[in-house]
């Protein structure tokens, strides 16, 4: 299945996890993750279903105003 | 001339110095305990401190170490983007700054936006701290004042302490106060303009009708805009550019340091009212040929 990740297509299977796209990206800690503009807390990642066209993002600290 | 020579010495023979120094209190300003306290939180300094646009991470670091400032802010951006590549290093050293932080929203146009980046903030950050940044015109960076109330009531009860990023209007952050927040950080100018406080006006109402905490978040440009603003009344700053941007932003963040610190004594000292008309300092009784001429 067609899923986005932070703005990337990737082709997954079906029933994977937001850990699946997590490992994908080889995303470093520390990191958090929301799906379709919804907050996946990181007790989720493992059983969280993607589907079709889900847009992930997975996001890291970086400096701010 | 003799009349105006008798008025001005009424006024200054209006305090005796022998008998007021032996009896005048001690000044309670000097070493008194003043933290900022946010949300029942104390910190020590009165200068929240950004953290981006240094030349070098070695300069943040020393500007902060140098500054002291109560929180630095910080933020989030995707995995793998050039932002993020160039800021590998930055988490290890917010864990050696030890400084608490205080995670913005900078950049979500909607509330829900806000909403997602403030709950991935306090996983990552492990902090309820949140700076609302809700942009409502990539232009000026103005905030979205008609959704702003509504996402900082969320937030709030979502648990977060939500120090919003507002515009000086009384009514807005009356509202913001009325929906749960302590304290609220209306902007002296745009971000990142340096103009310093462009309405006095608003602001120091905004002081005298809000008795939350009030800090000036974005658009100090030097010390003196600080120091004003702390003059007035307000309880602390908020500011990036202005420290990193200056040639030497470490002399610069102490600086504003300094500046914030004198503003807030300046304040709790008690400033004289203004007078339209000149009244002499220096005593009159006994000034050398008086009434001779």
């Amino acid at each position: 299945m067609r899923v986005m990740v932070n703005q990337k297509e990737y082709d997954l299977p079906h029933q994977s996890m937001v850990s699946d796209a997590l490992n994908l990206i080889a995303a470093k800690p520390p990191y958090a993750v929301a799906v379709n503009l919804q907050f996946v807390p990181k007790s989720q990642h493992a059983h969280y279903p993607l589907n079709e066209n889900d847009q992930v993002e997975i996001i890291a600290p970086v400096t701010g105003g | 001339m003799k009349m105006i020579k008798w008025k001005l010495l009424r006024r200054s023979q209006a305090v005796n110095f022998t008998t007021a120094l032996m009896t005048a209190p001690l000044p309670q300003t000097l070493n008194r305990a003043d933290p900022l306290v946010l949300y029942g939180e104390s910190f020590a300094s009165r200068l929240l401190l950004g953290t981006s646009r240094y030349p070098s991470p070695q300069v943040l670091e020393t500007a902060v170490n140098t500054a002291k400032p109560a929180m630095i802010t910080v933020s989030l951006r995707r995995q793998g983007s050039s932002t993020t590549e160039a800021h590998s290093g930055f988490w290890d050293l917010l864990k050696k700054m030890a400084v608490p932080v205080l995670p913005n929203t900078a950049g979500c146009h909607s509330p829900q936006e806000v909403i997602t980046t403030a709950q991935m903030a306090r996983e990552v950050f492990e902090t309820d701290w949140i700076k609302l940044e809700l942009i409502g015109d990539d232009y000026t960076l103005q905030p979205d004042t008609l959704r702003l109330v509504q996402t900082a009531e969320i937030l709030i009860k979502d648990g977060f302490k939500v120090l919003p990023y507002c515009t000086e209007d009384l009514i807005l952050c009356q509202r913001l106060v009325d929906i749960g927040c302590q304290a609220v950080m209306p902007w002296a100018a745009p971000i990142g303009t340096g103009q310093g406080p462009l309405n006095p006006y608003a602001m120091k109402l905004l002081r005298d009708r809000l008795k939350v905490p009030l800090l000036v978040d974005a658009g100090l440009g030097l010390p003196s805009h600080a120091c004003s603003v702390m003059e007035w009344g307000f309880d602390g700053v908020l500011l990036n550019t202005a420290v990193a941007l200056a040639d030497d932003p470490v002399a610069m963040a102490k600086s504003f340091a300094m500046a914030v610190d004198a503003g807030r004594s300046a304040y709790l000292s008690g400033a004289m009212k203004p007078q339209t008309s000149a009244q002499a300092s220096t005593p009159l009784v006994g000034t050398p040929f008086w009434h001779q001429s």
